[in-house]
């Protein structure tokens, strides 16, 4: 036990110690080799750092449309060979998204979704905004909170009643800091009496303020401001994420059949799955991580070579050194271990430096991009277990070398 | 490793024959020499320059392996031993001593001297280490050097360490190759006083040399030509090196008082 502890411990001990004043007495060329560790370390942990703060934004956004939100829009229409573009099919209906909330038990609640853009005016300003004709279940599917006042009722959809929820944006907009609660507003022609004001949302995917819009009962939309007799889209929410696929092929299958589609026609609908675009969106910044990670990680190699170059100097140079303890009875695994800790020591002082250069970067991309990089430890683990691996593995063949010497040539080298 | 015997010589050699293989050429550096050396012994090995002398010294610094015959220092059979088994045989049995002193630079002369226990199966403890690197310096004059830096040493001092580092293991065997070689006449006359001082101890010495007057100071002289053994004598008229030095000595003050 005791003899173990000398061999393991003391041992590594004593030869650090060794390495450590050889390190000292170069120290320039220390900190220049070291050098080569700290950027490629550096640039690890900011590159990931960046790349996994843009990931959390682009999280975000997409989690900002709401929980298990499943968007169907009206398709492309085929007639006589011409296809037009999306949304022109005017084939989704207001029966449609009834049926739907009546027939499919995966699906919590139900928006149908009618828009145009308006101009509003109020109070003598004007400002050109887009009305949005949803049901009163749509702040529920976009988990919306307001700030004031209240959304409007089922009763209100059917009377296609003249009442308004506006973005925080607009509300700005057209009221400044007073309450636009209460107050009435022309959207066109039509005057709406402001029943709530939406919490602000913030930019959302693609980087549409959510904030600037007017929401409205569909039927108000519909028979009011476009004059539509069809949807534009449909918004569900389904019960939960594991029932999202589910979800979206009995909508598929009970809207093709209301549609009276051939197995041979195509959808006159396109769903928009809010759980497949956040993987999707998930993935791609995560390719984009591991993209600007490798890339700082090719110049972590770099300064591993580096490493080698400065021991392969080193060992050339003490070749007399290495001869005299080799004569006095170091073994060859003495020797080895000695020029081995000198490599794992420039580069764990270079990832040492590295993670806190990284980290500073980082800080600084933050503050000048207005953009917030998020440091992982999980990167920070890596590029230390990457630089020390480095050590080991650059710094094996100098050691090695060193380790092979002959005494007799050693001795007598110049 | 066999256990060593008691009383037996420390190196036996048998026919041993070293070959050098440059290029295509084969260089026989040594050809069959056949040598004992008992316990005690101060042993000159003398010869030109590709006599076969530093050829031999290494083999029997087990810094080499003989191409065939036999070797054995203080009892144990050295042929086919692999790198670590020789590592640790030099370390627990041998001391170098070179003509260039090889002190590793930039290190105190303390510890200089402590550089074999750092190597040592077991280790040597470190207070244990410290005084015996202290003992060996001052058995070799120079106690009150210990953090002096080798450069800040005379020759004969630089040397003088590195006889301290041969003795701090307690070893076997001493091995000198040319210990005068870069040292003016009267340091070279000091330091075969200690080597003298050291073997009056019982410590066996064996010193390559190619001068006759520090050959002189030895108990027995070996002659190699050609890769061969050619005389082995024991040395009848051996100089004593205090002697040597008061002779020097009283010669200087006559010649100041002239």
């Amino acid at each position: 036990m005791i003899n173990l502890f000398q061999i393991v411990f003391v041992r590594v001990w004593q030869t650090a110690l060794i390495a450590l004043r050889a390190l000292r007495r170069n120290k320039l060329r220390s900190c220049l080799t070291a050098l080569g560790i700290i950027i490629g370390v550096a640039s690890v942990v900011a590159m990931v750092a960046v790349g996994n703060g843009a990931q959390a934004r682009i999280t975000s956004e997409v989690s900002s449309l709401g929980q298990n939100l499943l968007m169907i829009f009206a398709g492309s229409r085929h007639t006589g060979g011409v296809n037009s573009g999306l949304g022109s099919a005017s084939t989704m209906t207001i029966a449609d998204a009834q049926a739907m909330a009546r027939e499919i038990p995966d699906i919590a609640a139900v928006s149908p979704e009618d828009s145009a853009t308006v101009q509003a005016i109020a109070d003598g300003r004007n400002w050109s905004t887009t009305a949005y004709g949803e049901s009163p279940d749509y702040l529920k599917i976009r988990d919306w909170k307001l700030t004031a006042g209240s959304m409007f009722t089922d009763h209100e959809v059917r009377s296609a009643a003249k009442v308004a929820v506006i973005g925080s944006k607009t509300a700005n907009e057209l009221f400044g800091p007073l309450n636009p609660v209460g107050q009435t507003v022309r959207l066109g022609t039509i005057p709406f009496v402001i029943i709530g004001q939406l919490e602000s949302k913030g930019s959302g995917m693609g980087g549409q303020n959510q904030d600037d819009r007017f929401i409205i009962p569909y039927t108000t939309a519909m028979k009011r401001l476009t004059g539509d007799k069809y949807l534009r889209s449909i918004n569900v929410e389904i019960v939960s994420a594991d029932r999202m696929d589910s979800g979206e092929q009995q909508i598929t299958s009970l809207l093709r059949q209301r549609h009276r589609l051939t197995a041979d026609q195509s959808d006159d609908f396109n769903i928009f799955n809010q759980k497949e675009i956040a993987d999707t969106v998930n993935s791609i910044s995560k390719i984009i991580t591991l993209l600007l990670g490798s890339i700082a990680g090719i110049s972590l190699v770099v300064g591993g070579i580096g490493i080698m170059n400065i021991m392969l100097v080193s060992v050339t140079e003490r070749t007399r050194e290495i001869g005299i303890r080799i004569a006095v009875g170091a073994q060859p695994g003495d020797i080895r271990l000695q020029f081995l800790i000198e490599a794992v020591t420039l580069s764990l002082l270079g990832g040492l430096i590295g993670v806190l250069c990284g980290i500073g970067a980082s800080k600084l991309v933050s503050v000048v991009a207005n953009f917030h990089a998020v440091v992982s430890t999980g990167s920070i683990l890596l590029a230390f277990g990457v630089s020390s691996a480095i050590g080991i593995f650059f710094g094996f063949y100098p050691a090695t070398k060193a380790a092979a010497l002959n005494p007799i040539d050693a001795l007598r080298y110049e | 490793m066999n256990p060593p015997v008691k009383n037996q010589s420390v190196i036996q050699l048998r026919e041993l024959v070293k070959t050098y293989k440059t290029g295509e050429v084969e260089v026989k550096a040594v050809r069959s020499v056949t040598l004992q050396i008992a316990r005690g012994e101060f042993v000159a090995i003398m010869g030109a320059s590709g006599s076969g002398k530093s050829t031999l010294m290494n083999t029997l610094g087990c810094l080499d392996q003989p191409t065939s015959g036999e070797y054995l220092l203080d009892g144990v059979a050295v042929a086919g031993l692999n790198r670590q088994q020789l590592a640790r045989l030099r370390n627990q049995k041998l001391g170098f001593v070179f003509q260039g002193f090889n002190l590793l630079s930039r290190t105190t002369a303390l510890e200089n001297v402590e550089l074999p226990m750092f190597y040592s199966h077991p280790l040597v403890p470190l207070r244990a280490r410290r005084q015996r690197a202290v003992e060996a310096l001052e058995k070799v004059g120079l106690g009150d050097r210990q953090q002096h830096l080798p450069s800040q040493l005379s020759g004969g001092q630089q040397q003088r360490i590195a006889i301290a580092r041969a003795l701090v293991n307690r070893p076997e065997l001493v091995l000198a190759d040319e210990p005068t070689g870069n040292l003016d006449t009267r340091t070279s006359i000091e330091i075969m006083e200690l080597f003298q001082q050291l073997n009056d101890t019982g410590i066996t010495i064996v010193m390559v040399t190619h001068e006759l007057d520090i050959a002189a100071y030895c108990k027995r002289v070996v002659v190699m030509r050609d890769g061969q053994i050619v005389s082995d004598t024991q040395n009848e008229k051996r100089r004593t090196a205090a002697q040597e030095l008061k002779r020097l000595d009283e010669a200087e003050q006559k010649a100041k008082l002239a």
